[in-house]
């Protein structure tokens, strides 16, 4: 594929507000998880909250989108300059030529469980003050974004679960390549609720604990929220320094079962693959991976054999960021796309969060320490219920 | 800018008195008058039998029209990119989830959980074919099937520069029970599902180009002549894919335009095969 720039991102998760934060974090391997106090919730588990999202405000034309995910999203973009970024591209592009493709799971379903438990007591209806479009459909955080930017473009929530904010970057790919858009504003926004927290508790798969990936001792996930944003657009000949790209792109489905992997992890590895052969890279190219690793006992060791089956055993270092801010669901893909854009352009690979004892069985190269080296080109996966898997291939220009 | 040309080489069809696309079309051409009749949902025949006992609504319809278009167009489904789009989830699944999350008891079934994910018809779809290629869920609300078309016509011609396989579009929707029905007042389901292929084949019934430049109109959406099928088109968002289907049953050259934003329709170019 023809390379992609990264032209402006931000991230805003567990461990900060915008990018200084959260690098910050990632070097001294700081965790933002806490114990559950989430509304309602009473579940022995942690979680990965973001700090001041109650405070957001949304203009008066945009109330009917008012809940924690849109809430999220606008203090997501006012970080690290975004928002002008976008309104800059906009104006040299023109607002139809802007993409808004973002990826979300659960989008503002929390509004929709908050009316169900303020039904009217006789009629069962739900609160006059309920707007489902504007919360609970999925597209309504792309829809937000989209009117918060003044931007006119094509527009889709992407919702394929934990892979949803990854697979948002080929669909801006192909619209790019295919001409139907100059600019793409792409990423993930998911935030807490009782759906996904009492969901994976019903599955077995909360970590009593901080969650530790590819420890010998992992015991489920801590779910996150988290808001990340991404301007791609077509690289220009002369890039600037400290450019980061999209190299490759792989995707592809499990067809196994809807809540666990593939045991051998192939379609996993089918991604890994499929994204190196469209960055036109080899797997020893690869400086480091930013595994899925939600500390799930199966999904660890599905990525461990299909990473091993396409890189070799103990050759790449890699790690989950998952200990420190999360499993941020639908937000992770994009979440982890500018970990890595920051590890690329300030030489970091981040050593795992809360994983003390490495499963001998998982034989990768997982860093327990933050490593400082000069990377060049790094993977990163996002594997989703229904068997939905997606890699991604950063580089630096030089 | 290049226009982006596909053939359409198979259609699935399945709503509220529309048994499959042999009867949409009796009804598109004029030949038959439109009927609300509730929809009728087969049992997945391709699942396990585990899976199939309790296949709810989404399962149903993306099942049904996928394997309808794909047999149309006489290919097998394992190798297929597949896109899945939807305004919703399963309507009684989350209306399920919510009820029990605000009662006392919030232990929820995982396999609720695990079907309340908007990629659900995508996870079946390939347990059901082995198909192991990519395959995406999207939304865009009432605009959700021309998100969903500009995303598989992409995927078609990207994906034809390595090899010129098809791609499968399957757009559904399912209605919620009350009290979410009055808040988002989906009548029933409804599906329709397209095979798009970059090349001309013995199967194909008409092509249609996105011009890049033009791609987004400020226009009205086409509307349909028979009430009935425009009140559906009016009131299911999968359903306003039906202009397109009313083209290929017409064959007549021309510009067809379809809802997607609120600020843009999606206009396509038809060209009869």
């Amino acid at each position: 594929m023809q390379p992609l720039l990264l032209s402006h991102f931000t991230a805003t998760s567990a461990i900060g507000h915008g990018l200084a934060p959260a690098l910050d974090a990632l070097r001294a391997q700081r965790s933002g998880l806490t114990p559950c106090d989430f509304g309602s919730a009473v579940l022995d588990t942690w979680i990965g909250r973001v700090s001041g999202v109650d405070d957001e405000v949304l203009p008066a034309d945009l109330q009917a989108f008012d809940c924690r995910n849109n809430r999220l999203a606008q203090l997501a973009l006012r970080q690290d300059g975004f928002g002008a970024a976008v309104q800059a591209v906009a104006a040299r592009v023109g607002p139809r030529r802007v993409g808004v493709f973002l990826g979300t799971s659960t989008a503002g379903i929390l509004q929709t469980e908050l009316a169900y438990q303020h039904r009217d007591a006789t009629t069962g209806a739900l609160p006059a003050d309920f707007c489902y479009p504007q919360t609970h459909n999925p597209y309504s955080v792309a829809d937000f974004v989209r009117r918060s930017c003044a931007l006119t473009g094509p527009a889709m929530a992407v919702s394929t679960a934990c892979s949803s904010s990854a697979k948002v970057f080929a669909s801006a790919q192909r619209m790019l390549a295919a001409g139907l858009i100059d600019a793409a504003l792409v990423g993930g926004v998911d935030t807490l609720c009782l759906t996904t927290l009492y969901g994976f508790n019903s599955l077995g798969l909360l970590s009593g604990r901080p969650c530790r990936p590819f420890d010998a001792a992992r015991s489920g996930i801590s779910i996150g929220e988290g808001a990340a944003f991404v301007l791609l657009e077509r690289a220009p000949e002369v890039l600037p320094a400290h450019a980061v790209l999209l190299l490759g792109l792989g995707e592809s489905s499990d067809a196994h079962h809807m809540s666990s992997p593939h045991p051998e992890g192939l379609g996993a590895r089918m991604a890994m693959q499929q994204a190196l052969r469209s960055a036109g890279l080899e797997p020893g190219d690869i400086d480091y991976i930013n595994l899925h690793g939600t500390a799930t006992p199966s999904n660890d060791a599905a990525e461990g054999l299909a990473v091993q089956a396409v890189f070799g055993a103990r050759t790449t270092p890699c790690s989950s960021t998952k200990g420190a801010t999360g499993h941020t669901l639908g937000a992770a893909g994009g979440l982890e796309a500018v970990f890595c854009a920051l590890a690329l352009q300030h030489g970091l690979l981040p050593g795992g969060v809360h994983t003390e004892v490495l499963d001998a069985r998982l034989d990768v190269d997982y860093l327990l320490q933050t490593r400082t080296q000069r990377l060049r080109r790094v993977l990163s996966n996002s594997f989703g219920f229904g068997g939905t898997n997606c890699s991604l291939v950063l580089g630096t220009a030089q | 800018m290049t226009a982006l040309s596909v053939f359409i080489n198979g259609v699935g069809l399945l709503g509220p008195g529309i048994a499959d696309w042999a009867q949409g079309q009796e009804q598109l051409a004029g030949r038959a008058p439109g009927q609300w009749l509730k929809t009728v949902l087969a049992a997945p025949a391709h699942l396990p039998p585990a899976e199939r006992r309790r296949a709810g609504a989404v399962i149903r319809v993306s099942q049904a029209v996928g394997f309808e278009a794909v047999a149309a167009a006489g290919i097998a489904p394992q190798g297929l990119v597949s896109v899945f789009t939807s305004s919703g989830g399963d309507g009684v699944n989350c209306h399920e989830i919510c009820s029990q999350l605000a009662s006392d008891d919030r232990l929820i079934s995982p396999t609720r959980f695990h079907n309340s994910v908007h990629n659900a018809a995508s996870g079946y779809w390939g347990i059901a074919t082995g198909a192991m290629a990519a395959s995406t869920a999207l939304c865009a609300f009432d605009g959700s099937f021309a998100a969903g078309l500009v995303e598989a016509i992409t995927q078609t011609v990207t994906q034809a520069v390595v090899q010129a396989e098809p791609v499968l579009l399957v757009a559904f929707d399912t209605d919620y029970p009350e009290p979410l029905r009055t808040c988002r007042p989906v009548p029933d389901t409804f599906g329709l599902a397209l095979v798009l292929s970059p090349v001309r084949t013995a199967h194909s019934l008409g092509q249609i180009t996105l011009h890049p430049a033009s791609y987004l109109s400020p226009g009205p959406a086409d509307v349909l002549v028979d009430a009935v099928l425009e009140a559906q088109r009016q009131r299911i968002p999968a359903a306003r894919g039906l202009p397109l289907l009313a083209a290929l049953v017409r064959q007549q050259a021309g510009m067809v335009r379809l809802d997607y934003l609120d600020d843009a329709r999606l206009e396509l170019e038809f060209t009869p095969c």
